[in-house]
């Protein structure tokens, strides 16, 4: 049985429709990815299936039970954990203290008196940015301040892990052993989902792949029937080859990107301050 | 029947007023991002403006109107963008707030500075002109009014929507980096809509102004209707802003006509906006949590135990020598400083930690001295009951705000310590109307400490305390907590941080802190009022803790002797004392983008006496067994604190270790 189940989602933002009947799936111990051009709504998936975004239409289960209108925090005491595109992480705290509050959060006033050093630096180690601790978050690198997000993440020990975008900022020696690292995660029984432009890196290690375009799911499975994929290929504008379109959408990825800007535009009009 | 209609004439005029104010904050609000909570004070001082022009310099009205709303306001509008609250909408809420409310207190100072308080007087338009419609007499002002509150929907509904200007304004709110790169200019679209919300606010003043008076006051506040009418609109829609102030008109105006004129019905017609306003915040909507990271948060500084430690007796040392020294009339000043320095310390806890505003801090304070004057349990228990109760009804006021955040939570701050004043505290069960309470000065362990002398070095060891534990506070979880939720509320949520109960606890404990503060100035002046907790005051209390710096305890005590003197001041000198209270509110303004304020410059000094004087003292010296010999095994016995290291993190470089409390 899957341990996420995304059911026919639709998430509306005034007249554009983000995501359109939506269904998709992931399993604990595999590498699920979700790709899709630019403004296919990926990062909007994530949110309803975090809870950040409330979905128009359609339910999130979670672990055998529905989720759809649990609130944030919530999700993540069942075991969701989730890093974001656009960076999230606490800038004026140090990279060990990010982590600290992840387990603080995690234990409660009562896990306090235990302390948590040790568990903090452990879990820098693994995902290599020890070097890091102690620097402020706000003046690491984009993919260092990306592994810190997942190492805060990995503290509430999730069984569901969402990665939006990990790899970006990431070098080649890096990417490749950031892949072992998720091998590792999923290999320890977690669902990992993941949002991700880096077409090498996905077809390496993902288990399974959803493609999103305009918000619908326009093909599921293996990453060796997704390569060959029609219509998928049709929704990386015609490029005959996904990687050649991947790198093309990896170029283009950056927050001024105007495609990028849009997804994301309507979030900002809802919210309120 | 002709009663009713009349009120409802009177309703609909007034309610045409607010909507003309409202929709201008709706405007600049949806288009820069920022709340400005003077728009009020600005229709304050152009009503003013206008009174000069056509009053006392003797223009023509017309001239003198047009003037105004379009020469005087456009500009100020337009000034006001380009050099105050440029780029503060991408901020922390905070920042924006304690600018505009910046804005406010130092529109004040400057109406009175320059129009020193004497009878003025304004007369309605069209003064001789009136239509009678089914025994009902409309005044040509009133139907003016109404006529215009229409004229300004159409405009700017055509504006908006019909025109490329209006475009860009409503896009510049979404994503002004957006829009610049798509061609247009927000710059121009955001100085635009403050020009037109200036001269709203304009407009509004002059029509309301020959109803209500030219007061400081009374105009500044008559914003709160325009807030609670644009909180309909979820300060988005202009129809309902226009729909909220029209029912807020014809409520305030039925009110003033059918309520009974004794009891606490009475005084509900004083506060039907407030109320409006509170329940119109309570009823709104889930806020969805900020994705994105905020601009421009500053971390605040975080002194060494030993240090904090240390200046904390120094502190109680100079107190002692003042107890031993002072008349009691100065030492009840001193003691007064030392409450407004608590009262301080506790938005250190809110606005410096936590980046919350709360422009209610000192009716919390009366909530606790009205407590321990009630409770008349002079000692350690009532005073802790006191505090306890403050911080009960500060949670209670973030409660409802629960599912809202940042400018929603200040706002119902505003209108609960309104509430407050207005209502609560000159109620019979409270301090009566223009009356006082006696209050006893507390026992300490049995001891009862009668000289005022005493009792302000207790205030001090009481100020030292609550400085020593909230420093503690900050060193350990919940301060880390704290800046991760000020930092990024999104990433807290999906760690798994309630940061609903998060913040009502924060509420409730800054509340707690200043109910202490206010239980023992009520042990401190015997008598206390409601006078003493005037809503108002909460403003510059909250300007001088941020231009002091509200994220350092010496900023808090800084800031407390400040407000102490500022009665002093303005007393001694009448001739500035609006003066004072413009460099105040300007003083925020240039320095509300900063919350470290002046106390990071006096650390700066200090840091450099560290770094070049003391070497150089220690060079001269003989030599003794290096600090660091002596230092490190100390702190590694303390598990867990070498991370928290002040040293250890870049930043913290830059503001140096010590604190005076």
């Amino acid at each position: 049985m899957s341990l996420l189940e995304v059911d026919d989602v639709v998430v509306q933002f005034g007249g554009v429709t983000a995501v359109n009947h939506a269904s998709f799936a992931a399993h604990a111990g595999r590498i699920t990815g979700l790709i899709g051009p630019n403004g296919a709504g990926k990062t909007t998936c994530f949110n309803v299936i975090s809870g950040l975004q409330r979905p128009t239409r359609g339910k999130v289960r979670f672990d055998g039970r529905g989720v759809t209108r649990l609130p944030v925090h919530r999700r993540s005491k069942r075991g969701m954990g989730r890093t974001f595109q656009r960076l999230e992480a606490f800038g004026s705290l140090s990279v060990r203290e990010n982590v600290r509050v992840a387990f603080d959060i995690h234990r409660g006033p009562i896990g306090w008196i235990r302390p948590s050093s040790a568990d903090v630096d452990a879990l820098l180690e693994r995902v290599g940015i020890a070097s890091y601790a102690g620097e402020r978050a706000d003046s690491i690198p984009t993919g260092t301040a990306r592994l810190l997000e997942l190492a805060r993440c990995l503290a509430g020990q999730p069984k569901l892990l969402l990665l939006d975008e990990p790899s970006s900022g990431l070098d080649e020696t890096e990417t490749d052993a950031f892949g072992e690292l998720l091998q590792e995660l999923a290999a320890e029984g977690r669902a990992i989902l993941m949002v991700e432009h880096d077409m090498d890196l996905v077809m390496g290690v993902c288990d399974d792949i959803h493609v999103l375009d305009f918000g619908s799911v326009i093909a599921s499975g293996p990453p060796s029937l997704i390569r060959s994929d029609p219509a998928v290929q049709q929704a990386y504008l015609g490029y005959s080859d996904v990687e050649d379109a991947a790198d093309s959408a990896d170029s283009a990825d950056s927050a001024d990107d105007p495609a990028t800007v849009t997804q994301v535009l309507p979030v900002v009009h809802e919210e309120v301050r | 029947m002709t009663t009713f209609l009349a009120f409802t004439v009177f309703g609909l005029f007034s309610g045409a007023a607010y909507a003309i104010a409202a929709s201008g904050l709706v405007l600049t609000y949806t288009t820069t991002r920022v709340f400005n909570i003077a728009h009020g004070a600005l229709g304050m001082v152009m009503s003013f403006v206008f009174w000069d022009f056509s009053v006392r310099q003797g223009l023509p009205t017309w001239l003198a109107l047009v003037l105004v709303l379009l020469v005087v306001a456009p500009a100020t509008g337009w000034l006001l963008q380009r050099f105050v609250t440029r780029g503060l909408g991408e901020g922390p809420v905070s920042v924006a707030l304690v600018v505009t409310v910046g804005l406010l207190v130092g529109c004040i100072g400057f109406a009175t500075q320059i129009w020193p308080p004497e009878a003025r007087s304004v007369l309605p338009f069209f003064p001789t002109t009136s239509f009678e419609v089914g025994g009902v007499i409309i005044t040509g002002h009133q139907l003016l009014t109404i006529v215009l509150s229409a004229a300004t929907a159409l405009g700017l509904y055509l504006l908006l929507n019909r025109t490329r200007i209006g475009t860009a304004m409503r896009a510049s709110v979404d994503n002004p980096e957006l829009l610049r790169l798509f061609g247009g200019k927000p710059d121009t679209a955001a100085a635009l809509s403050w020009a037109i919300g200036v001269a709203l606010a304009a407009l509004a003043g002059v029509l309301l102004v020959s109803q209500v008076g030219l007061d400081y006051y009374a105009l500044t506040l008559l914003v709160i209707n325009a807030y609670a009418a644009a909180m309909l609109g979820r300060l988005k829609s202009l129809p309902m802003t226009f729909a909220g102030a029209m029912a807020l008109g014809l409520a305030t105006s039925y009110a003033s006509g059918y309520l009974p004129t004794d009891g606490l019905l009475n005084s509900v017609r004083n506060v039907i906006p407030a109320l409006f306003l509170f329940l119109v915040i309570v009823l709104m909507p889930q806020a969805q949590l900020r994705i994105g990271q905020v601009k421009g948060i500053v971390s605040a500084p975080l002194p060494s135990m030993t240090k904090s430690v240390g200046w904390g007796a120094a502190l109680l040392l100079v107190v002692a020598l003042l107890a031993g020294s002072f008349a009691d009339s100065d030492l009840l000043l001193v003691g007064t400083a030392a409450t407004y320095a608590m009262v301080m310390l506790s938005l250190v806890l809110l606005t410096g930690y936590g980046g919350h505003v709360s422009l209610a801090q000192l009716t919390f304070a009366g909530v606790g001295a009205l407590a321990y004057a009630k409770l008349d349990e002079p000692n350690l228990y009532g005073l802790a009951l006191s505090a306890l109760i403050a911080a009960g009804v500060g949670a209670l006021v973030a409660l409802p705000v629960l599912r809202l955040t940042g400018l929603y939570l200040a706002l119902s701050t505003m209108a609960f310590a309104y509430l407050m004043d207005k209502m609560v505290f000159q109620a019979e069960f409270a301090f009566g109307f223009n009356g006082t309470l006696p209050a006893e000065r507390m026992s300490v362990l049995g001891t009862s400490i009668t000289s005022t002398g005493g009792y302000v070095m207790l205030m001090a060891v009481f100020f030292v305390l609550t400085a020593l534990a909230l420093l503690l506070l900050r060193r350990g979880p919940v301060g880390r907590l704290l800046i991760a939720m000020r930092d990024s509320p999104a990433a807290c949520g999906t760690l798994g941080l309630d940061l609903r109960w998060f913040r009502v606890a924060l509420f409730g404990l800054s509340a707690g802190m200043a109910g202490l503060a206010g239980a023992l100035y009520a042990g401190l002046r015997q008598t206390i009022g409601a006078a003493d907790f005037q809503f108002f005051n909460s403003l510059p209390l909250l300007l001088l803790a941020v231009v002091f710096g509200v994220t350092s305890v010496t900023g808090a005590t800084l800031g407390g002797i400040g407000l102490m003197l500022l009665p002093v001041m303005q007393s001694d000198h009448p001739g500035i004392a609006g003066l004072i209270f413009a460099v105040i509110g300007f003083g925020a303004v240039a320095a509300g983008r900063d919350p470290n304020g002046l106390a990071n410059q006096l650390f700066r000094v200090g840091r450099l006496a560290e770094t070049r004087l003391l070497p150089q003292v220690r060079e001269r010296l003989p030599r003794l067994p290096e600090r660091g010999e002596v230092d490190a095994p100390a702190e590694a016995v303390v598990p867990g604190l070498a991370d928290q290291r002040p040293d250890s993190r870049p930043d913290s470089r830059k503001v140096p270790a010590h604190v005076a409390p």
